[in-house]
C-alpha cells in the first residue's frame, strides 16, 4: 500500500507491503542504514528512531503506521558538516566503541534532552533503559549527553 | 606552518567515530549489492533428535523463493566447520545437520529468497520429522555410564582429559595447616555482541573469484578455513571484515554460514546476505565459560597458599568450534593469579553436552583462573580470619621477583601488584569503609567491600603457543606506506572492531615521523589490502600489532634518513624526525622538509644512487614472550536483605596495562571491561532446560546489563611498562572483565559474611541472595 | 523478525473498526500502539489475517476531567499519561506506574488499552487499574458497556473483552483527601516487566486506614487484587501493615521462571506490599 512520511525533511511516498517493520523501511527502501537492528524483541534499542519528535523502537512498529509522520533517524541529526550537539558528545567523551549502539542512542538521548535539559547521571541511566551498549559500559555515554546537554543549554541561553 | 603536537600519550578523540554518530559506517548488513538475495536459516527446536526426513517441496513453491536446501544436499560439498585446537575427540561438523541434530539452533535447512519476509515464509513450509533423542546438558552427568552419548563414534563424551600432575602439590596438602576444598562454576554466557553475525556472499564466475563480507574479528584466519571448507584457492578469496559491531571473542571464528553462504552464492551464481537474528545469535553463536572446577588449597595460618589443585570439568557444548578445547588451558595455567604459589596441579575434562560449543569470551579462561584465584585469597582470609588485603599481601610476587616465573610454567614480564592494591585501597579509603561497614552492620545493614587483584596473560604471543591448524602463528603483520604526497597508509593485519587502533596506530606514526595525525589513514580488514595478519582477539592489537607497526615505521624512517643523509651530507645517525623535517638531533636549523625526502624516494623530483624507490615496508613481528597486564579492582556494595538486590556504592579500579598510547581508549576498554565482568557476577547466565531447551534465547531473558544496573567507576592507573615489546605496552581489552567479577562477587559475599555465607553460584541473583540469607538466619 | 502477510485495515472512527471486527471475526486483530502485539507478530507466534489499526482515531487517545472521574482513552500512551496534568494532579500514582512501563521508546508507543486488553501477567497497569478500582468502557457493534477492573483481569492473556469488542476508554475516580497510593516494582533485569509489581492505595481516617486497595502483578497468571491484605488492614493502624503484608501472596499459584521461583515471587509480592503500603501511609501523612 502507499506510505506518504518525511524522512529526515524528505518527503517520500511509496509503495510497500503492509508486514514491512519501519525498520526495514528505513534500511532497505529510504536506504537510511544508520538505524540498526540488534534484537527482535524490543529490548535493545538499536533501532531508536524518532517520529514527530518521539524516540520509539522503529523495529516494532509497521511502516504502514508511520503514514503521514515526520521521521528522523541518524542521517538527519547533523545539519551538513555541522554536528548535533550528541554527536559532538558521543565523539568528544569516547562515547562508543563499534558503533553499533550509537545511532539510537542518540536517538534516545535527543528524546529525553528534550525533556530534561539537564538530567542527572541517574537520570540518565534511567532512560536508558531501552537501549543496550556491550562496549563501553555506560559511563562515556552518560557523559556524552551531559556534554551535549551542557551545549545545548549554552546555545539556548545565548 | 604551525608545529606539528606529540600524540602518544595524549587524549586524542577516535578517527573511526565521525562515521559511526552519523550512520554512515557499513556494517554487513549494510552491504547493497545488485540482484542480492537473502537466506534465513531453520534451527532445530531439540537438543537431540534423530532427523528422519525433511520435506522442502513446500517450501521450495513459495513465489520468490530461490533455494531451499537441507544438510544432505550439502555432503561432500562444503567441508566440516573447523576446530583447529587439538583434542583427543574431534567430531565431523556439518554446516547443516545431517542425520540428528545436537543443540537447539543447530542449523538444519536454508531458504534463500528475494527478500526475508518471504525466505521466512520459505521456512515455515519446512516440515521436519525428527525422532527426539534423550539430552544431555550437565557436563558431570554426561561423563556417567549410562549418559546419552552425543557422538556415537567415541562411544564416549569426553573430549579430552588434559592432566598437569605435580607431586609437590601433594606434599604441601600434607604438611599445610588446614587444605581448604570447594567448588566453582564459571557460568555460561552469551558473549552478545550488539551486531549480531552476518555474511554477505558473491561469487564472480568469471574470475572465479569469491568475495566473503563477514562480522568477523580474524579476516585472514577465517579465509584459509574456508578455502579449505570450499576447496579453493585461498587466493581466489577476498574477505572483508567491515564496519564489525562488537566480537568479544564470538567472531573469533569460523562458522558454519560463512562457508553455507558462501557455497549458495558460488551455485546459485548471485550474492547472497544472511544477517544472525538474536534468537540464532543466543543459540548458535559460541558461549563462554562453563567450567566446573573443584579446588584444593592448602594454606597456612598465616595465610600463606602453599598450593593449589584444581580438577576441572569443562563444558564443550555440543561441536568444537575453532578452538574450543584450547580455552580452559589458560584457566588452570593462570589459576595462580598474582601470588606466589609455589606448586600447583590441575586436570582439565572437556565434555561434549548438548548445548552451543563453548570458545573464547573476553578473557577466555583468564576470568576463570582470576575468579579462582581471588576466591582462594577470601577462602583463606575467611578460613584464618584475617584481612583479605593482607592474604594478597602476604601472597604476592613481589615487585623485585620480575620477570618471574609461575608454579604454571609461565613468565610474568613485569609487574608491581601491591602498587594497585595501595592504590585502590587508597582511593576508597580501606580503614574508613570497615568502620562504616561495621557501623551500618549494628544497624541491620549489610555492606560489603570487594577486593580483586588480577593478572592476566595477553599479546599472545609466540607463534609455538598457537595450533598449527590455525595456519597462522602469534606474530602479527603491518604494511606502512608513505604516499607521494607524504601522506601515511598503514595497513595493519590486526582487525580492530570497537578498539581504536585506526586512532592508536595513527598517534604512534605521526610521533614517529612528525606529522599530523591527520596525515595518517589507518586500513584493516580486508584480505585483498592488507598484508595477511592474524586479527584482533586476546587484547593483541596495540601488543602484537602496535611492535610491527613499529618495525615498518623504522624501516622507513631508516630508509628516509638515508636519503635525507645524502642530500643533507650528515651522517644518518645524526638524524630525528621533527615536526614535518629530517633534522639534526643536536641542531634543529639544519633539517630538510620531511616532503622533500619523499620525493627524492618517488624519485620525481631528486634521484638518490643506491637507494631502491618507494616508500613502503612491510613487517612481521613474532613476539619473544606473552605480557601479563594487572591491577586491583574494590567495589563497595549493600545487599537489600529482605529482596536480595545488590546496589553499588562505589567501585574503583586501578589498572596497569603498560605504557599508554591513548588514555581516553584505555579508560574505554576498561569501563567496558569492568560491566561484562560485573555482568557474570550478578546477572547473566546461559539457561538450558535438563533437556536441553534454551531458557535465555532472547534479551527478553539473557540479562546483559543495562546502564541503570552498573555503577560510576572509579579509574585509576599505574605503569609497569613491559619489557617485552619495542613499546612498552602489555594490552588492555580483557583487563576491566577479569578484574570485576570477582570483585563484585566478593563484595557481595562480604557483605553475607557475618550471616556465615562463604559460597554462592553465580549469577548473583537477588534470588539465590535472598535464600543464602534466609537459610543463614534459619540455621 | 518478519511477520507474516495480512491485509491491513486503517479505520478512522471506532465504529468503523468494530464493523471489520465483526465481519472477519476471529481472523481480525486490532492494531493500536502495536507493543503487544507485533512482538507476537515478529516471531509469528501471531499470525492474524486481518489488522485493524486504530491509531488515528483520534478521540480515543484523550485523558480528560469529568464529574470527578478521570477518563483515559484506550489510545493514550504510556508517555501521556506519565507527562498528563491532569494524571499527575489527580492520580500521581498512576502517572508513577506510567512512568515505569517499559523505557522510553515504548512508553511513546505503547498505549493503556493496547496494555490493558493484552493483559500480560507481568505488565504493570493491570495492578494500578486494581489498585484504583478503575472502570473499563468496552465497544462493541450493539453498544456500551463497563467492566469494573476487578472483573476484568480473568486469565493468562485473557480478559473480559469479547470477541468483536473494543476497549476504547478507562476511567478512574480522582484520589481524594487522606488517600495516597505507591506503584513500586522489582523490574525484571532483562525484559524490564514487573517480576511483582504492588500497587497500594490507601485513605485513612484519622490514624487509621478507612479503605485499602491493592493490586498485585507479576505473581501469577493474572493481576489480581489482594483483598486479604485488604480486610487484614480494615480499620486498623498502620502497625498492622507487616503482619497483614503477609498475605499478600495467600491462595496465588505463583508463577516460577529462569529469574524466579513463584516462592521468591511469593516473598517479593509480600516485601513490596509491605513497602508500597508503607509509603502509600506515609504520602497521605505527608
Amino acid at each position: 500500500m502507499l506510505l506518504n512520511l518525511t524522512i529526515n525533511g524528505e518527503q517520500r511516498s511509496d509503495n510497500v507491503d503492509p508486514r514491512m517493520l519501519l525498520v526495514h523501511y528505513i534500511r532497505d527502501i529510504a536506504n537510511l542504514t544508520g538505524t540498526h537492528v540488534g534484537c527482535e524483541t524490543s529490548i535493545c534499542g538499536a533501532c531508536t528512531v524518532l517520529i514527530n519528535g518521539s524516540a520509539v523502537k522503529s523495529c516494532t512498529i509497521l511502516a504502514v503506521q508511520a503514514d503521514g509522520t515526520k521521521i528522523t533517524t541518524i542521517e538527519g541529526m547533523a545539519e551538513g558538516d555541522r554536528l548535533h550537539p550528541l554527536q559532538e558528545g558521543f565523539w568528544e567523551e569516547h562515547g562508543l566503541q563499534c558503533g553499533y549502539c550509537t545511532p539510537g542512542m542518540i536517538m534516545t538521548a535527543a528524546d529525553l534532552l528534550a525533556r530534561n535539559s539537564n538530567p542527572t547521571e541517574a537520570e540518565i541511566r534511567e532512560a536508558l533503559e531501552g537501549n543496550l551498549c556491550r562496549c563501553t559500559g555506560y559511563q562515556h555515554i552518560v557523559k556524552a549527553i551531559q556534554f551535549a546537554a551542557a551545549k545545548m543549554r549554552t546555545s539556548k541561553a545565548a | 606552518m604551525a608545529v606539528v603536537p606529540k600524540f602518544v600519550g595524549e587524549r586524542i578523540k577516535r578517527r573511526e567515530d565521525p562515521r559511526l554518530i552519523t550512520g554512515t559506517g557499513q556494517y554487513v548488513d549494510d552491504v547493497r549489492l545488485p540482484g542480492m538475495l537473502t537466506a534465513l536459516v531453520l534451527r532445530s527446536p531439540y537438543a537431540h533428535a534423530k532427523i528422519n526426513s525433511i520435506k522442502l517441496d513446500a517450501a521450495q513453491k513459495v513465489p520468490g523463493v530461490v533455494a531451499v536446501l537441507c544438510g544432505d544436499d550439502l555432503k561432500d560439498k562444503v567441508g566440516s566447520v573447523p576446530c583447529v585446537a587439538p583434542a583427543e575427540h574431534v567430531p565431523y561438523h556439518p554446516v547443516l545437520a545431517q542425520g540428528k541434530v545436537r543443540f537447539v539452533g543447530e542449523g538444519v535447512a536454508v531458504a534463500v529468497a528475494s527478500d526475508a519476509y518471504i525466505a521466512q515464509d520459505a521456512l515455515d513450509q519446512i516440515e521436519v520429522d525428527y525422532d527426539p533423542l534423550e539430552a544431555v546438558t550437565d557436563p558431570e552427568q554426561a561423563l556417567e555410564a549410562g549418559a546419552p552419548i552425543l557422538h556415537d563414534e567415541f562411544k564416549t563424551n569426553s573430549v579430552t582429559l588434559a592432566s598437569v600432575p605435580n607431586p609437590a602439590v601433594d606434599e604441601a596438602m600434607n604438611k599445610a595447616d588446614k587444605v581448604i576444598r570447594f567448588r566453582i562454576h564459571n557460568q555460561r554466557l552469551a558473549p552478545v555482541p550488539m551486531e549480531p553475525r552476518g555474511v554477505v556472499a558473491r561469487w564472480e564466475p568469471g574470475y572465479k573469484q569469491l568475495t566473503i563480507w563477514s562480522s568477523t574479528q580474524i579476516p585472514h584466519l577465517m579465509r584459509s578455513q574456508v578455502a579449505d571448507m570450499l576447496k579453493l584457492g585461498e587466493n581466489k578469496i577476498h574477505v572483508i571484515a567491515p564496519e564489525v559491531g562488537g566480537g568479544f571473542g564470538a567472531k573469533l571464528n569460523v562458522y558454519a554460514e560463512e562457508a553455507l553462504i558462501s557455497h549458495l552464492a558460488i551455485t546459485l551464481k548471485r550474492p547472497v546476505k544472511w544477517i544472525e537474528r538474536r534468537r540464532e545469535n543466543l543459540s548458535g553463536t559460541t558461549h563462554g565459560r562453563d567450567q566446573i572446577v573443584y579446588l584444593e588449597i592448602a594454606a597456612n595460618k598465616d595465610g600463606e597458599v602453599l598450593a593449589l589443585k584444581g580438577r576441572f570439568i569443562c563444558d564443550m557444548g555440543a561441536y568444537l568450534q575453532l578452538l574450543t578445547p584450547a580455552i580452559p588451558g589458560f584457566s588452570g595455567l593462570m589459576m595462580t593469579g598474582c601470588y606466589k604459589i609455589p606448586a600447583l596441579a590441575f586436570d582439565q575434562q572437556m565434555v561434549f553436552t548438548n548445548k552451543m560449543a563453548t570458545d573464547a569470551y573476553r578473557g577466555a579462561g583468564r576470568p576463570e583462573a582470576a575468579f579462582i584465584a581471588e576466591r582462594t585469597m577470601e577462602a583463606v582470609a575467611s578460613e584464618f580470619n584475617l584481612d583479605p588485603a593482607d592474604v594478597r599481601r602476604k601472597n604476592f610476587i613481589a615487585k623485585a621477583s620480575f620477570p618471574a616465573p609461575t608454579a604454571g610454567g609461565l613468565v610474568y614480564d613485569s609487574g608491581d601488584y601491591e602498587l594497585t592494591l595501595n592504590k585502590a585501597l587508597d582511593q576508597i579509603d580501606y580503614n574508613k569503609t570497615r568502620a562504616e561497614q561495621a557501623a551500618a552492620a549494628k544497624e541491620g545493614r549489610y555492606i560489603g567491600i570487594g577486593i580483586a587483584s588480577y593478572v592476566e596473560i595477553c599479546g599472545i604471543g609466540p607463534s609455538a603457543l598457537l595450533p598449527p591448524k590455525l595456519k597462522g602463528g602469534g606474530w602479527e603483520s603491518c604494511t606502512v606506506r608513505i604516499e607521494p604526497d607524504g601522506k601515511v597508509t598503514v595497513l595493519t593485519g590486526v582487525s580492530p572492531h570497537g578498539q581504536g587502533q585506526e586512532t592508536t596506530f595513527a598517534q604512534i606514526v605521526a610521533d614517529e615521523l612528525g606529522i599530523d595525525i591527520d596525515d595518517v589513514t589507518v586500513v584493516h580488514g580486508d584480505t585483498a589490502l592488507v598484508p595477511y595478519g592474524i586479527g584482533t582477539f586476546g587484547s593483541r592489537g596495540t601488543t602484537v600489532g602496535g611492535p610491527a607497526l613499529m618495525m615498518s615505521v623504522g624501516k622507513l624512517q631508516a630508509k628516509m634518513k638515508r636519503i635525507a643523509s645524502t642530500m643533507m651530507e650528515v651522517p644518518p645517525e645524526q638524524l630525528e624526525f621533527r615536526n614535518r623535517t629530517i633534522a639534526m638531533a643536536s641542531d634543529a636549523s639544519k633539517s630538510i622538509a620531511l616532503q622533500t625526502v619523499i620525493e627524492a624516494a618517488y624519485g620525481y623530483k631528486t634521484v638518490i644512487e643506491g637507494v631502491e624507490p618507494g616508500l613502503d615496508a612491510t613487517s612481521f613481528y613474532e613476539p619473544s614472550a606473552c605480557t601479563f597486564p594487572f591491577g586491583t579492582h574494590v567495589a563497595v556494595v549493600e545487599v537489600d536483605s529482605q529482596t536480595g538486590q545488590v546496589k553499588f556504592l562505589r567501585y574503583v579500579a586501578v589498572d596497569d596495562c603498560g605504557k599508554v598510547i591513548s588514555p581516553l581508549l584505555v579508560e574505554g576498554q576498561i569501563q567496558g571491561g569492568i560491566a561484562q565482568g560485573i555482568a557474570q557476577a550478578l546477572y547473566e547466565e546461559v539457561k538450558y532446560d535438563e533437556g536441553g531447551q534454551l531458557l535465555s534465547a532472547t534479551l527478553m531473558d539473557y540479562a546483559v546489563p543495562k546502564a541503570n544496573m552498573l555503577p560510576h567507576y572509579e579509574l585509576l592507573s599505574t605503569v609497569t611498562p613491559s619489557p617485552v615489546n619495542s613499546l612498552g605496552v602489555k594490552g588492555v581489552g580483557e583487563a576491566g572483565t577479569i578484574g570485576a567479577t570477582p570483585c563484585a562477587y566478593n563484595a557481595v559475599l562480604d557483605a553475607l559474611k557475618r550471616l556465615g555465607i562463604r559460597d554462592l553460584d553465580m549469577p548473583l541473583k537477588p534470588e539465590t541472595i535472598w535464600r543464602a540469607i534466609r537459610d543463614a538466619k534459619k540455621a | 523478525m518478519f511477520p507474516a502477510s495480512f491485509e491491513y485495515h486503517r479505520v478512522s472512527s471506532v465504529k468503523d473498526a468494530l464493523a471489520l471486527l465483526s465481519q472477519f471475526g476471529d481472523e481480525a486483530k486490532i492494531l493500536a500502539g502495536g507493543h503487544s502485539l507485533l512482538p507476537m507478530m515478529k516471531l509469528r507466534l501471531a499470525q492474524p489475517a486481518h489488522l485493524v489499526d486504530i491509531g488515528a482515531v483520534h478521540e480515543l487517545a484523550q485523558i480528560q476531567e469529568q464529574g470527578g472521574r478521570i477518563l483515559i482513552g484506550g489510545l493514550a500512551t504510556h508517555h501521556s499519561v506519565e507527562t498528563s496534568s491532569i494524571v499527575k494532579a489527580k492520580l500521581p500514582i498512576l502517572a508513577e506506574c506510567a512512568a515505569l512501563i517499559g523505557d522510553i521508546q515504548v512508553r511513546n508507543r505503547g498505549t493503556i488499552g493496547g496494555s490493558l486488553a493484552h493483559a500480560d501477567p507481568a505488565a504493570d497497569y493491570p495492578a494500578a487499574a486494581l489498585a484504583l478500582e478503575a472502570e473499563m468502557t468496552l465497544e462493541n457493534p450493539g453498544g456500551k458497556r463497563k467492566v469494573k477492573a476487578a472483573d476484568f483481569f480473568l486469565d493468562l492473556l485473557t480478559t473480559a473483552v469479547q470477541a468483536g469488542e473494543i476497549l476504547t476508554q478507562v476511567s478512574f475516580a480522582a484520589l481524594g483527601a487522606g488517600t495516597g497510593g505507591v506503584y513500586l516494582k522489582h523490574r525484571h533485569p532483562a525484559s524490564g516487566f514487573a517480576t511483582v509489581g504492588v500497587a497500594a492505595v490507601v485513605t485513612l481516617k484519622g490514624t487509621n486506614f478507612d479503605k485499602v486497595r491493592v493490586g498485585i502483578t507479576g505473581l501469577g497468571a493474572k493481576a489480581f487484587r489482594a483483598s486479604s491484605v485488604e480486610k487484614a488492614l480494615a480499620g486498623k493502624a498502620s502497625d498492622a501493615i507487616a503482619a497483614a503484608a503477609s498475605h499478600a501472596a495467600d491462595g496465588v499459584d505463583a508463577t516460577s521462571d529462569t529469574y524466579a521461583s513463584g516462592e521468591f515471587r511469593a516473598e517479593l509480592a509480600r516485601v513490596y506490599t509491605r513497602r508500597a503500603l508503607e509509603q502509600a501511609v506515609a504520602r497521605v501523612k505527608a
